[in-house]
């Protein structure tokens, strides 16, 4: 237990010593969305009645935060540690592939948390944000931040070189975020769109951690729910075969 | 009893045998050297050992714990210096030793705290101990290297080339404290190209060559075996016939003896004196194992 202790300390204070980077620059970035986005869009009407679009965008942008974040978390520190060799550290230890899982996937949710809490915070001075269902917020929360730090781990463990991981991030993470519906309710695509959105799981993270502050929400937030658990479970167990394979760690 | 044994360990990389059927063992207690030229497995083989590499076939045992199915035993056993420098650059040296004695299970305590300090003063750290890793010198990160393998107080350790790039100085330091953890009982296990040192420390030798052992015995052993002390002398003129036909070797000007000891150094010199042979400059040489070395690897 105090190995997976210490190693969860390690993870969070790596990003916590570069917190600039890791934490303040992505709220900032959000920031600047938000600005932006609600100036340019300012008066279009929203997804829901009664929601303006500034407060639709808060919840999506945070939760757009949060899984890049996670994801940013777990595949850079695994794929820093490969690269400067580092890694040995932990591979000499006593270490189960369970408590490098969840090392890793636990402080990849904390950041994903304070990242997340921060891009909320500011969005609390610029609009009034209702919080219809608490419990949901936090259950997408975490299960989109576990997701994405499971999917960070994959990808670093895969990825040798920096250029390949920035290719998983640009072609895979990048996409699926920006078509989940955080800028727009997918309601107002083409309905080919639509259906396409249907199979990005970040669509349903993003739909249900909405409906946990207005109530309302795209599909029901019982199939989002579902949906997400599902790709989280299917991810993990993907995750902890490769850990305990070994693979690209132990030869 | 015996600290690390491997048994037939076979590794193939390709159509290279990294590992052609390694057995060693090594007793509890021993400071042993394994040496061989570069690319002969001996890193392989540590790296089996330590768990970073499967063996194919083979098995291999720490303080008698498989390194497979005990793994959790055979690594706490091991305390492991590696060939290449690395660092975590987010650490200072003291959190760096923390961390790793965290990950062997052991909470932080007064205790801990002790035995880092104790270890960094030993090994002449302990002014960086708040340091980032980033600001010391490669020496001093080899030196970090050590304190790592032993911060969770391994009964075996297994150091893969330490002195590489570690000035004169401070090597002795190392040296002076990896003797001291032998005598308290911890077995060692050495890589080295440095020859003399693994002459003057280690007790038993193995020369590996392609992923094989090709020799392996006592240090006083091989040295005898394979190399041996000579008595060699310049000399003004010519060596007369009956000292021509004693001669062993002759290496440019100097004309050389075998001898098996001493006492036959003033019988020698004695001839030399009755056929009036001046001797201009003079030496013993003692076994060496470089010669060793070079004879072993060349068979």
């Amino acid at each position: 237990m105090i190995g997976f202790q210490t190693l969860l300390l390690k993870e969070i204070l790596r990003f916590w010593k570069v917190g600039f980077q890791t934490v303040a620059a992505p709220v900032l970035t959000a920031i600047l969305y938000l600005l932006i986005f609600s100036h340019v869009m300012s008066g279009t009407n929203a997804a829901f009645p009664g929601v303006s679009y500034e407060q639709f965008l808060i919840p999506g942008l945070a939760m757009m935060s949060m899984l890049q974040n996670a994801f940013a978390n777990t595949s850079s520190s695994l794929i820093q540690s490969k690269i400067t060799g580092n890694i040995l550290f932990i591979l000499l230890p006593p270490l189960s592939h369970w408590n490098f899982y969840f090392a890793y996937v636990l402080a990849a949710i904390v950041r994903a948390l304070v990242v997340g809490a921060g891009v909320f915070l500011v969005g609390l001075v610029m609009a009034h944000i209702p919080v219809h269902n608490g419990a949901w917020i936090l259950i997408f929360a975490l299960l989109g931040s576990a997701m994405l730090g499971a999917m960070g781990m994959i990808a670093g463990l895969w990825a040798d070189k920096f250029d390949q991981l920035a290719a998983f991030q640009n072609f895979i993470i990048m996409p699926l975020t920006f078509l989940s519906g955080v800028f727009y309710s997918i309601h107002s695509l083409p309905s080919s769109w639509q259906l396409l959105s249907h199979f990005n799981p970040f669509f349903y993270l993003i739909d249900g951690f909405r409906f946990g502050f207005f109530g309302k929400s795209d599909v029901s937030v019982w199939l989002s729910f579902g949906v997400t658990t599902f790709a989280f479970l299917c991810l993990s167990a993907v995750t902890l075969a490769l850990l305990k394979s070994g693979y690209k760690l132990r030869q | 009893m015996v600290a690390i044994e491997t048994r037939d360990v076979r590794k193939r990389y390709g159509t290279l045998d990294a590992l052609a059927g390694v057995s060693l063992d090594v007793r509890e207690g021993e400071f042993f050297a394994l040496l061989g030229p570069n690319g002969a497995g001996k890193t392989t083989l540590i790296s089996t050992l330590a768990g970073l590499t499967s063996a194919d076939s083979g098995g291999l045992s720490v303080m008698g714990f498989d390194v497979v199915k005990d793994y959790r035993q055979a690594r706490r056993s091991l305390g492991i210096v590696p060939q290449e420098i690395v660092f975590d650059p987010f650490f200072s040296v003291r959190e760096t030793l923390r961390f790793q004695a965290g990950y062997f299970g052991i909470s932080r305590s007064a205790a801990l705290d002790a035995w880092i300090d104790e270890l960094l003063d030993n090994l002449s750290l302990l002014d960086k101990a708040d340091k980032n890793m980033r600001q010391l010198s490669g020496g001093m990160k080899r030196r970090v290297l050590v304190a790592q393998a032993l911060v969770h107080r391994p009964p075996v350790i297994v150091l893969d080339e330490p002195t590489a790039g570690v000035d004169v100085e401070l090597r002795q330091t190392l040296w002076a404290f990896i003797r001291r953890l032998n005598q308290a009982g911890h077995t060692i296990l050495l890589t080295t190209h440095y020859l003399e040192e693994a002459q003057q420390l280690c007790s038993r030798i193995a020369m590996m060559k392609r992923g094989a052992i090709v020799a392996m015995d006592t240090t006083d052993h091989l040295l005898n075996a394979f190399s041996e002390r000579v008595l060699r002398v310049i000399i003004s003129g010519e060596l007369p016939p009956p000292l021509v036909a004693q001669r062993t070797k002759q290496s440019g000007a100097w004309h050389c003896f075998s001898i098996n000891d001493y006492a036959e150094v003033e019988p020698l010199l004695a001839q030399m004196r009755m056929q009036r042979v001046a001797i201009q400059k003079m030496e013993v040489t003692e076994p060496d194992l470089e010669e060793v070395f070079l004879k072993v690897m060349s068979r």
